[in-house]
């Protein structure tokens, strides 16, 4: 096929993946933290059981005034969802959802994959920064710190993995994986979940956008598409990270029929993932900002410090 | 951590009962007997003695009445009088449904309706005048049955009262 019509044809079916698997994992939580809590969830919007509630948000969203605060940075402000957002697309275009399905195959997948997602941070940090709102300055600078201290944890625990497989593309980690992974990189595993809902500032991790305290913290001043953008970064964000610990630490496609049911694999193992990141938002309370710090240095990082440690010395021992 | 596994687990149970939610305006409520919702009027049954007018906390229910003479039914005969209601409104934006107008009727023309679904958009539409009190009065219930155990009623211990006597002769 012409590579310039392929470009194009892979660059859609990704944008089109992208948004479908965010909603749709934006109304399970409607629907499975509802039913967690004792309610219904949406049932009205699209006659069944309200399945276009968020098509009907994200409607009611675009056709909202688009409002810049007088006193903020005006560009800073403008761009912050773009640069929440934008990161997670490209990682799902490196995510391998079989060995021969993927957007686009990158060598040193793994490394990619957190090298892009760390610029997520700067998104928060730029909406907190520029809206001139003390609420949201403090929310964003929260945001920023826990952002950033988890982001060490995971790398150590992705780097566990990578140093396991022999290898950073993630087909190559998905491909060495093993049933016995579960038992040994267990460690390593608890760390990347920890780890990744705090990074998606989700319950228990959601202090910068703590609703009763914060208003809705770096996101405060803003509406319309700008906050629908952001709201759909969490939503993405909680795609890729499912997919990224189902394609790490429970490999992939591995499963019965891998050869033609490997994507399905792929996708349920991350719903799987994806449903529990929900359900611990519906059961958990929220960890105090202090509480958050202490847990990413002085619990998660020794702990995949270790994990890191007992992957070396099996590679060193194995490998004689 | 365990408190955590607890909370998971509560949360999991939830998830796994059916929910108790019943979406209304596709489906009524239950309403158990003698709910107390819209205040209906007998107009028949009415003299104006104004009780219930005094009775009521809010003084939200607005009686006006006028005497008519009919004339005497035998020759040389007196007059009758009665009373004519002319409005009978109540004003349920006022009316703290306390039901105090209905308990002291004596002659059993307020009456306990349970519908509820009467909202309006303006305040003024929530006086009831006598046509929509009559009206009111299609959607009241039969009384229900009175409790095991209750005493009886008034009315069957009156009725089941025998007849006064003739005086014997040693009184």
């Amino acid at each position: 096929m012409n590579p310039a019509l392929e470009l194009v044809l892979r660059l859609v079916i990704l944008l089109l993946v992208f948004v479908v698997m965010s909603l749709v994992v934006g109304q399970t939580e409607h629907k499975v933290m509802a039913h967690l809590q004792g309610r219904l969830g949406p049932m009205y919007a699209g006659g069944f059981h309200g399945f276009a509630q968020l098509v009907a948000d994200a409607v009611k969203f675009v056709q909202k005034e688009d409002v810049t605060p007088r006193e903020a940075d005006r560009w800073v402000f403008k761009l912050a969802p773009a640069v929440a957002l934008a990161p997670y697309l490209v990682v799902l275009a490196v995510i391998p959802l079989s060995p021969t399905l993927v957007a686009a195959d990158v060598g040193a997948g793994a490394l990619f994959v957190l090298a892009v997602s760390a610029v997520g941070v700067l998104g928060v940090l730029m909406a907190g920064w520029s809206s001139a709102n003390k609420y949201a300055l403090l929310g964003g600078m929260r945001a920023a710190a826990q952002l950033l201290s988890y982001e060490l944890p995971m790398v150590l625990s992705v780097a566990s993995v990578a140093l396991a497989a022999g290898t950073v593309s993630l087909t190559g980690i998905a491909d060495a994986w093993h049933p016995l992974w579960l038992l040994w990189q267990l460690p390593g595993a608890l760390v990347f979940l920890i780890a990744a809902v705090a990074e998606l500032k989700r319950t228990p991790f959601d202090m910068p956008v703590a609703e009763s305290e914060l208003v809705m913290g770096p996101l405060t001043e803003y509406s319309g598409l700008r906050f629908a953008f952001f709201l759909l970064a969490e939503y993405a964000g909680i795609v890729v990270m499912s997919l990224l610990f189902a394609v790490f630490f429970l490999g992939g496609w591995h499963g019965p029929f891998s050869d033609s049911l490997g994507p399905v694999w792929t996708l349920l193992k991350s719903a799987l993932i994806s449903v529990l990141i929900i359900w611990l938002r519906a059961s958990w309370p929220r960890l105090r900002e202090d509480q958050l710090q202490r847990m990413a240095w002085l619990v998660l990082v020794p702990l995949a410090l270790a994990q890191l440690a007992l992957t070396a010395v099996w590679v060193v021992f194995s490998s004689r | 951590m365990p408190g955590l596994i607890k909370g998971l687990a509560t949360t999991a149970r939830t998830l796994a009962r059916p929910t108790q939610t019943s979406e209304y305006p596709d489906v009524q409520p239950y309403l158990p007997p003698r709910t107390r919702g819209v205040i209906a009027l007998m107009e028949e049954n009415c003299t104006s003695c104004m009780s219930c007018s005094r009775a009521c906390p809010n003084w939200c229910i607005y009686i006006d009445s006028h005497k008519e003479t009919l004339p005497a039914t035998t020759e040389g005969g007196r007059e009758r009088q009665r009373n004519v209601l002319d409005r009978f409104a109540i004003d349920f934006s006022l009316c703290m449904y306390c039901g105090i107008c209905i308990e002291v009727c004596p002659f059993d023309a307020l009456h306990w309706s349970p519908e509820f679904e009467y909202a309006e958009f303006d305040i003024l539409d929530l006086v009831h005048e006598k046509a929509r009190l009559g009206q009111w009065m299609a959607t009241v219930p039969p009384p229900p049955a009175l409790d095991p155990h209750s005493a009886e009623p008034q009315e069957t211990t009156a009725a089941n009262k025998s007849a006064r006597t003739a005086p014997t002769e040693s009184t």
